[in-house]
């Protein structure tokens, strides 16, 4: 699980520009499945074939970044932002193009703090000219946070644990997983970030039985935590009910639960009042797809020092293992609306 | 001129007839036409043949809507789509069916208090005035749900440029139009959308209808290089080219799109660039996410003082956007999609 989380982890792949992680996803997952193969705007699928129930489990395999929107004069560039990122972190950091190359964050002067934002900042790469800038960066081209990612005991610090987090918990459930009668369809997809753009497109193209989106959801339990939360690094996977896209399906939910009390797998609840993941655009697509999230929680989400517990994904592949091999029929999980 | 004729019609999102007729009496002979039930426009050539391309354009644009009467007979109005307050005290209007005119009008600046007269006027305190007596001559006129646009003549002004209303987007609708006049080796649907100033809501479902191979979006996009604003935050620049989007908050470029516009252009010396504001949103963001996701992209006409009855683009810019497309079309007949989705 660490090897893999720390490449997963360091590996490229802004919204909207996929294509490293992808592949390295696919080398990762290629000889564990029936078929793999991706769509028009980039989503990955892995599919296990099966007779039974066609479930899709999503993980988002991009991270937020910075997209390159003018090349001054004297080679600093001028940026903007790809999904939640907050100036103030930002400042002071290294970032990483998909090339290689990396470019430090700089600021004018500024006569307040408060008064930080995008347009008084701008990248150096070292170039001193446009031209010289141009030829390693071109206008449109977008950076992530570049940052190693380290451990310490069960714990991982590093960028992007949104969501490669939870792409390293399906890779591994799926690695794992033994022959079932479900049909699995593991995606990897793409720009969450910024609206659930994958997801939507691929439950569309898919259209599944069930839904499920595994990803990391922020933890509360750090001294006056920005997100006031009831969930914990160290007590296991969380069970998602709700956040500002979905309410999850209490019959899947509470299954997942039933799951979690018959495997002893440690597990929490939880409650999000802003922010949503893919199950938001799945649980709407087409007719309407039962769905449900399990996420792992996540310390200083949206920062290069995000911070996973190594045990609560390992309790999450255990818990997703045992929902996609457990037979899924859907008149035993939903009487009420099947009959 | 049809960009002219197009600039001086009337249609706020939702009331786009006007437009739609002058289009459809333009455009027939030219290809299959159809209407569909939210009012977008499809034209389509080479039906059958691959791949199939959509082009898209908005006909909609902002304006004001009639929810209120005065006893006076005043209008009380709301705005359609996004209009700055700023932009629309003393502005000449025409409202509903009969395009009757009338005037944006407000408190008179010797009656506004100090701190009030810092402040731009607000929509609450707008009102549009037929020149009616009372609220029974205006009823006689106008009815509530009536929108409510300004109304410019388009002229030549300055060194090739072209000022009016509603560039946004009859601009990129005179465009589609004249692509629509040629030939291709694809299926070709040209598609003039509604309301898209007000949530890109014609777009999807002009998008899920069409389920094209390829969907580009010819749009009209503020250029800001005026004084109080640096390079770096100019959206766009008059006289550089049609822009191309990186990404907006509805849409991002794929790359392999990106670089089939950027190497069009540059293969016909074409001048480009591209817009350095990754805000607003255009029938990208729809068209993209329909069905199982359409690879898309959007060319745009520079034009300053965007959403007001002033806008001024460069005609070149025009002509050289309209070229691109055209060429954008040529290179897909030639060179096929751009592989997308592949690793």
């Amino acid at each position: 699980m660490r090897e893999l989380l720390k490449k997963l982890s360091e590996t490229h792949g802004p919204s909207g520009r996929e294509q490293q992680i992808a592949r390295l996803i696919t080398g990762e997952i290629r000889d564990y499945v029936d078929e793999v193969f991706t769509d028009t705007l980039g989503n990955l699928y892995a599919v296990k074939r099966g007779n039974g129930t066609k479930v899709m489990v999503a993980a988002h395999m991009d991270e937020i970044g910075i997209i390159v929107t003018f090349i001054e004069e004297k080679g600093f560039l001028r940026f903007s932002n790809i999904g939640g990122v907050s100036p103030y972190i930002l400042l002071g950091q290294k970032v990483v193009f998909a090339n290689g190359t990396v470019a430090t964050v700089g600021m004018e002067k500024l006569e307040d703090i408060k008064k930080l934002a995008f347009d008084k900042m701008y990248l150096d790469i070292g170039a001193g000219s446009r031209e010289e800038a141009a030829a390693n960066v071109r206008i449109g081209d977008i950076a992530t946070y570049y940052r190693e990612l380290t451990f310490s005991g069960s714990r991982a610090i590093g960028k992007a644990m949104d969501n490669r987090a939870g792409c390293a918990v399906l890779v591994n459930a799926i690695r794992e997983l033994e022959k079932t009668d479900n049909e699995i369809y593991a995606v990897f997809t793409i720009q969450e970030e910024v609206g659930l753009r994958g997801s939507r497109t691929s439950s569309y193209r898919l259209n599944p039985e069930l839904g499920l989106a595994v990803d990391v959801t922020p933890a509360g339990d750090t001294p006056e935590p920005p997100v006031a939360m009831d969930v914990y690094l160290g007590r296991g996977p969380a069970i998602k009910v709700k956040d500002a896209s979905v309410i999850c399906h209490p019959r899947l939910k509470e299954l997942l639960l039933e799951l979690t009390e018959q495997e002893g797998i440690p597990c929490q609840l939880e409650v999000l009042q802003a922010g949503g993941t893919d199950a938001g655009a799945i649980h709407l697509s087409r007719e309407g797809i039962p769905s449900a999230v399990i996420s792992i929680p996540c310390r200083y989400v949206h920062t290069p020092g995000e911070m996973v517990d190594i045990t609560d994904m390992q309790n999450a592949v255990r818990l997703l293992k045992s929902f996609l091999s457990h037979p899924l029929e859907m008149q035993k999980i939903f009487p009420c609306f099947l009959t | 001129m049809l960009l002219k004729k197009l600039s001086e019609a009337h249609g706020v999102s939702g009331d786009e007839g006007e437009v739609r007729e002058i289009l459809k009496e333009e455009l027939s002979g030219y290809g299959e036409l159809r209407t569909d039930t939210l009012g977008n426009l499809y034209v389509r050539k080479g039906a059958g043949r691959k791949p199939r391309v959509m082009l898209s354009a908005h006909m909609d644009e902002v304006g004001l809507i009639v929810v209120g009467f005065e006893k006076s007979g005043l209008l009380r109005v709301h705005k359609v789509g996004g209009i700055d307050d700023r932009v629309l005290v003393s502005k000449p209007v025409r409202v509903g069916k009969n395009r009757v005119p009338g005037v944006i009008g407000a408190k008179p600046v010797h009656l506004q208090k100090p701190d009030e007269r810092k402040k731009a006027i607000q929509i609450d305190n707008l009102f549009v005035d037929l020149g009616v007596r009372n609220q029974d001559e205006a009823e006689k006129l106008v009815k509530l749900g009536d929108y409510v646009s300004f109304t410019a003549n388009a002229r030549a002004v300055g060194d090739n440029c072209l000022t009016g209303k509603a560039f946004d987007n009859r601009a990129g609708c005179a465009i589609l139009a004249e692509v629509l006049k040629e030939d291709y080796a694809l299926e070709l649907t040209g598609v003039f959308t509604v309301q898209e100033e007000i949530g890109l809501r014609g777009a999807g479902v002009a998008a899920y209808t069409v389920h094209p191979d390829l969907a580009l979006v010819i749009e009209t996009t503020s250029a800001s290089d005026v004084p109080g604003t640096r390079e770096a935050g100019h959206v766009t620049k008059l006289g550089a080219g049609p822009a191309l989007t990186l990404m907006d908050a509805s849409f991002i470029t794929p790359e392999k799109m990106l670089r089939l516009l950027v190497q069009t252009a540059e293969k016909h010396s074409i001048p480009y660039q591209f817009r350095r504001l990754t805000a607003a949103q255009t029938d990208a963001g729809k068209i993209s996410q329909a069905h199982e996701g359409i690879m898309t992209a959007v060319v745009a006409v520079p034009c300053r003082y965007i959403h007001s009855p002033v806008s001024l683009l460069n005609l070149t810019d025009w002509q050289n956007t309209l070229r691109l497309v055209k060429s954008v079309l040529q290179s897909i007949v030639e060179g096929g999609l751009p592989e997308c989705g592949s690793y």
